[in-house]
């Protein structure tokens, strides 16, 4: 991909490559918007404020960790820890929480443990991959497992209870609006500012080509494990929203999650082999996976297709991602 | 002397001196863990998951971020084919194995197809694939039950075959023998390390680079099938998402047999001793009386104490 992302192509494109060119998220902002109306044809109570409300703070937590994702995919690099990392942070918490009595105090410092938590994974994560230069794939997987008898060590089975207070706070409304509207007001904000950071822009860079990277004079192993340090807090944040929505601890929540966090990243157009990508892309790539599985419910699919209707869904929209990422960086 | 630390330092003879080193372990940890009926059903175990990884192995060998992220779906869709097809009676026994290297080959052409002609990365189309097919067994599985395995199955995988041996140990030996014959001394082993160092140069070369490419996710398709059919033998009937546990494993067993995940370098000797390796360490494991999390711990942190051992990528040199 060295041809890519940071050399300027003076090249006269046609409009659409110009578009996709400075928007490289649209074809994924299309086919949400494509989703939602499908969504209103087969069942007009499906675009309702109320409904809406639900499907945001059901998959806010795979937006988050989509979001994770995308900043190690940047550098070149994947997480398969991701999910796990997810686990362990819901279980910690929740236990806590719970031995911490449940009022704001103890929620606060859970919620600030858990972030640590989520930092200190990630930076094992980098640890491997980037210091000791194992593959990512496989060492990654390795640390999922470990992440996940550490989780299973904290809260053997599910179904701690997490206190009213948090869950309440999340599925509630503050100032008449539903929370998770203030969250993702907040994540857009934040996902803003740090797409301006000069870290971002090294990650890109290292994924666009690690040799030139080195060669410029970058701290390549220092930027690789900040993505993987990102990924770890990102995983925490989706971790409280997964939190909030199920309301309980439960060890291996987030084990299926991971693979979704890698779809929703290349259905929003970005390069698996990094240097090219954006976040926003993936946020809408979540949301493209909530979609299709409430499209697919809504259409009146038998119970028994619908897994098999969402594969394949999922299947032709991530080649859809695929082909437009590329004509987009062409 | 540097000779003998370039042998030494070589994939599967790491990785075999670290089973001798494990059986010792589990012998001393649990007497009786290394005689020979032990070791004969660890065998049984490890053929099942480096089959699997054989397929594994040839897609990562061709290079150009090769994996097959597909190959537990479709042993979970093979063992259920197989289950209904011969359902409990030897006579069924050929027409599933038919039935399940055609959906094997099936599902690796449609890998091979999106690989090649849109030039879908392969870690995306076979994540995709593995949705669809995990989807498509929910299906099945709503519409008939899950079968039963036919005796003579059961002997081929549980029963010694010859010398003490049970056919699915022979069999995996023969693949052994005939991938590394393949991978070694034909045109077509030859072009599958060509397009995997260097896919440009094999193209220019007149090979073949995308029929090649397709070959390879069909024959990881048919390895899998054939694992999903023996597993239905080894476990008597077929439960949902058995295949599962076999992804991301099958990968390990590659890297741990010294395959580069790069492509163009390795070979299916080491990943035999990379599977062994990996169901030794498992079974070490289950026999330590620790609770489940503890177990993962252990494992997860063994995994990437052995990986230091193997194709640590190299340092950034200016």
């Amino acid at each position: 991909m060295a041809e890519t992302a940071t050399v300027p192509t003076y090249r006269r494109t046609g409009g659409i490559g110009r578009l996709l060119e400075r928007y490289p998220f649209l074809p994924a902002l299309v086919i949400v918007a494509a989703l939602l109306l499908l969504n209103g044809f087969f069942s007009p109570n499906s675009l309702t404020l109320r409904a809406l409300t639900g499907l945001l703070s059901t998959y806010m937590a795979l937006i988050l960790l989509a979001i994770a994702q995308t900043y190690v995919v940047y550098a070149g690099d994947i997480d398969l820890s991701a999910g796990a990392i997810l686990s362990l942070v819901n279980v910690a918490i929740v236990v806590l929480m719970e031995r911490w009595g449940g009022g704001a105090g103890a929620v606060f410092l859970a919620l600030a443990i858990g972030l640590l938590l989520g930092l200190a994974c990630g930076l094992v994560n980098g640890l491997v991959v980037a210091a000791l230069r194992l593959q990512a794939i496989v060492a990654t997987f390795a640390t999922s497992i470990f992440f996940t008898g550490f989780a299973l060590y904290v809260l053997p089975v599910a179904g701690t209870p997490a206190p009213a207070l948090f869950w309440r706070t999340y599925g509630g409304r503050l100032f008449g609006v539903p929370f998770v509207f203030y969250i993702l007001a907040a994540l857009v904000i934040l996902v803003a500012v740090m797409s301006r950071t000069r870290l971002v822009t090294q990650l890109l860079a290292v994924g666009d080509d690690q040799q030139a990277a080195y060669q410029t004079g970058l701290p390549v192993i220092t930027t690789r494990i900040k993505g993987y340090v990102l990924c770890g807090l990102f995983s925490a944040l989706a971790a409280f929203c997964i939190t909030g929505d199920t309301a309980s601890g439960d060890p291996l929540v987030g084990g299926k999650m991971t693979l979704y966090s890698v779809a929703a990243v290349v259905l929003g157009g970005s390069a698996l082999s990094g240097g090219w990508g954006t976040v926003v892309g993936s946020l809408l790539g979540a949301l493209t996976i909530g979609l299709i599985n409430s499209v697919v419910f809504f259409m009146g699919t038998p119970s028994e297709w619908q897994n098999f209707v969402q594969g394949l869904a999922i299947l032709l929209v991530l080649m859809a991602g695929v082909l437009a990422g590329r004509r987009a960086r062409s | 002397m540097s000779r003998v630390v370039s042998f030494v330092r070589q994939p599967i003879v790491v990785a075999l001196v670290l089973i001798v080193l494990l059986l010792y372990l589990g012998e001393a940890l649990s007497p009786g863990f290394a005689t020979g009926g032990q070791i004969l059903r660890l065998l049984i175990v490890a053929s099942l998951l480096g089959i699997v990884a054989a397929g594994q192995n040839v897609v990562i060998l061709g290079g150009r971020e090769g994996i097959d992220l597909s190959v537990g779906g479709v042993v979970s869709l093979s063992a259920i084919i197989a289950g209904n097809v011969m359902n409990g009676a030897d006579g069924g026994i050929l027409p599933a194995v038919a039935a399940c290297l055609a959906a094997g080959a099936f599902f690796g052409l449609l890998n091979g197809l999106g690989v090649t002609l849109l030039r879908i990365p392969p870690l995306v189309m076979t994540l995709g694939m593995l949705g669809v097919l995990q989807g498509l067994l929910v299906v099945i599985r709503m519409g008939i039950p899950s079968g039963q395995a036919a005796p003579a199955l059961s002997r081929f995988v549980t029963q010694p075959l010859a010398y003490g041996i049970p056919g699915i140990i022979w069999l995996w030996i023969v693949i052994g023998i005939l991938l590394a014959l393949m991978l070694n001394r034909t045109v077509f082993g030859h072009r599958i390390y060509a397009i995997g160092s260097n896919e440009h140069a094999a193209y220019m070369a007149g090979v073949p680079v995308k029929l090649v490419r397709i070959a390879l996710f069909m024959t990881s398709g048919m390895f899998a099938a054939t694992a999903g059919l023996c597993l239905l033998g080894y476990s008597g009937t077929s439960f949902a998402n058995v295949g599962e546990q076999y992804m991301l494993p099958s990968i390990i067993a590659v890297v741990f047999g010294g395959t580069s995940l790069a492509g163009g370098k390795g070979g299916y000797t080491g990943t035999m001793a990379g599977a062994v390796l990996l169901v030794i360490l498992q079974s070490i494991l289950t026999t330590i009386n620790i609770e489940e999390s503890g177990r993962q711990m252990v494992f997860g942190a063994t995994l990437l104490l052995l990986m230091m051992f193997y194709g640590r990528g190299r340092a950034m040199r200016a």
